[in-house]
């Protein structure tokens, strides 16, 4: 599957390492991420899995003792220098969040807000990119006659849409995802499955799951942490099918984690 | 069959569970019963005054005890001048403040302003007062008085002139002119001000921690500045407790008096220059009481200025609720 597509790479990890305070947490990560594929991360918790993910927006910098050293190029450019522009990077590299994050303001402001900040558009392209944003989330159906009312008071699913339109509506390259689903219910989950693969023909899309199945059913690469360590990487098909390394192996059978 | 037993089970119940029930309702009435009382208190003591002016009352600017003449709205007007005044400067601060001790300060320097914020808080009000008259007025009369009123006016002029001639409509801006005399609703309006701060800073500040670091983090996730998610997501997120915030400061600000009295001049005047002197309802009970005890009259027109405010305060209460509740509505969640 993953075999017939380009192989670009969007992502270039090189001897990453990372630290809270003084504990350590990422060890020497490298790794390629392929332009407009799923590449899932696995791994049992406290892992690095979401540590790993948050390097590749630089928002682990919201708190002062977190720091990572090494080099992330995103389409070559090294992203962890001081010069990157990080309004530009975030706009280019969403982020999806474990819950659910409207903001405190109605569905079309909420994904108005991050048009507004990145561009200067006038009242009825903005109407037009927030239901082209709805539609590509696969939630304008749902919500269209709700657009007034508070993000707040969609449902969980919904909510989490919300946030996957916001994050395309500033059409970003990359979207990471931290584990999308795990605060949503089973319905809602397999939309946003449904909605990640569609998503896929457009952007790059990195995502940490804790679900087997679900890296499985919607990623071509995977990639295996574990204790801060990419222990094994792949075509999703390779790893689930005939992983390399014992640990991988123990962790996808379900002996651990 | 099953209400018996239903009522045999509450029968059963721990008699001190009963009491302790008794006791806690009763203190819990009894706030009521204060509220009540305390206004036909009020009500009762005010109706001399009531009586012979009016509602003419509320707009009189006379205050001649000789001739036993009174009127309450350089009181009512002061109190807003400095009331609007000390929440101008204070809300604006304690909301710059609150940002920089959550979001950009090292974390030991930020507790360490937090911890004086909360002394500052305890200071008692007539220290605040001394130190208005003593330091703040002088200092006030000598460095800003003279710049408000000599640099700051005539622009106002010529704006005023501009307006007129503009509009054809005659208006006055004179609100730095005169000469300043330290003392005055302008240096009342400040020290309230300071009095606030620590109130309306620290509760700012627990708010902007309550925000989930989520939700600032998928803010700041869309390419937001530091200022953007927090003048658009955590500022909106934690809009009703901010406004509560605020009300208590207001609160705190109108029936603030012995500081006022040390500052404001209390003089029974209504003047739109910020540095005249001037009253406050509050002010003008502390200063003019003693004065009044052997005045039936005299004392009847000090609790009519007593249950004004009270009753202004009790309308600024039931605003505040309504519109937190109308915030909530819109916002649909947060704090």
């Amino acid at each position: 599957m993953a075999g017939e597509k380009q192989r670009d790479v969007k992502i270039s990890v090189r001897n990453l390492n990372f630290y809270y305070g003084g504990q350590k947490a990422l060890f020497n990560n490298n790794i390629n991420i392929y332009e407009k594929c799923v590449t899932a991360v696995i791994g049992p918790s406290g892992c690095g899995k979401s540590t790993h993910l948050r390097v590749y927006n630089r928002i682990y910098e919201l708190y002062r003792e977190q720091r990572a050293e090494g080099e992330v190029f995103l389409d070559g450019e090294n992203i962890l220098s001081p010069s990157t522009d990080l309004l530009e990077l975030r706009r280019k590299v969403g982020m999806i969040f474990q819950k659910p994050t409207p903001f405190p303001m109605s569905v079309f402001e909420n994904i108005a807000y991050g048009l507004r900040l990145h561009y200067k558009l006038g009242k009825g392209e903005i109407a037009e990119r927030v239901e082209k944003a709805l539609r590509a989330a696969a939630l304008w159906d749902e919500v269209k006659d709700k657009l007034n009312k508070p993000g707040m008071a969609l449902s969980g699913g919904q909510q989490q849409r919300l946030c996957i339109a916001r994050a395309i509506a500033i059409e970003p390259e990359v979207l990471l995802m931290d584990e999308p689903t795990s605060a949503i219910d089973p319905i809602g989950t397999s939309k946003i499955e449904d909605l990640v693969k569609e998503l896929e023909s457009q952007f790059t899309i990195v995502i940490v799951t804790h679900n087997m199945q679900q890296a499985a059913r919607i990623s071509d690469y995977t990639a295996f942490f574990f204790e801060g360590e990419i222990i094994e990487y792949g075509l999703t098909d390779e790893i689930f099918t005939n992983p390399k390394n014992k640990k991988t192996e123990e962790y996808i059978t379900g002996r651990f984690g | 069959m099953k209400l018996d037993s239903k009522k045999s089970a509450k029968n059963s119940k721990n008699p001190g569970d009963e009491a302790f029930k008794i006791i806690c309702m009763v203190s819990a009435s009894f706030i009521i019963l204060m509220l009540i009382l305390l206004f036909i208190e009020l009500f009762h003591h005010s109706m001399p005054s009531i009586r012979k002016f009016g509602f003419g009352f509320l707009w009189s600017t006379g205050w001649d005890p000789v001739r036993q003449d009174f009127g309450a709205f350089p009181s009512i007007f002061g109190t807003v001048l400095t009331t609007v005044v000390a929440m101008l400067i204070a809300v604006p601060t304690s909301f710059v403040i609150a940002l920089f001790l959550v979001e950009l300060s090292h974390p030991i320097f930020g507790k360490v302003v937090g911890e004086a914020l909360d002394l500052l808080a305890a200071i008692p009000s007539i220290i605040y007062g001394m130190w208005g008259l003593f330091v703040f007025a002088p200092f006030m009369q000598d460095h800003v008085q003279p710049f408000l009123s000599k640099k700051i006016q005539p622009f106002l002029d010529s704006a005023a002139a501009f307006i007129g001639r503009a509009t054809g409509i005659e208006i006055g801006l004179p609100f730095f002119s005169g000469s300043g005399m330290g003392i005055g609703v302008m240096t009342a309006g400040l020290i309230l001000a300071l009095m606030i701060l620590p109130f309306t800073s620290a509760i700012i500040r627990d708010v902007f921690k309550m925000v989930p670091s989520v939700v600032k983090e998928s803010a700041y996730g869309v390419g937001s500045t530091t200022w953007e998610v927090t003048y658009n997501v955590t500022l909106r997120y934690g809009m009703q407790g901010i406004l509560g915030g605020i009300f208590l400061g207001l609160g705190r600000a109108i029936g603030e008096t012995m500081a006022v009295t040390f500052v404001i001049g209390n003089a029974q005047k209504v003047s739109m220059s910020l540095l005249a002197p001037g009253t406050t309802i509050a002010s003008t009970l502390a200063s003019q009481f003693s004065e009044a005890v052997s005045q039936p009259l005299f004392k009847s027109v000090l609790l009519e200025l007593g249950l004004i405010l009270f009753l202004v305060s009790f309308v600024i209460q039931i605003l505040a609720q309504l519109w937190l509740n109308r915030v909530r509505k819109s916002a649909g969640g947060g704090l």
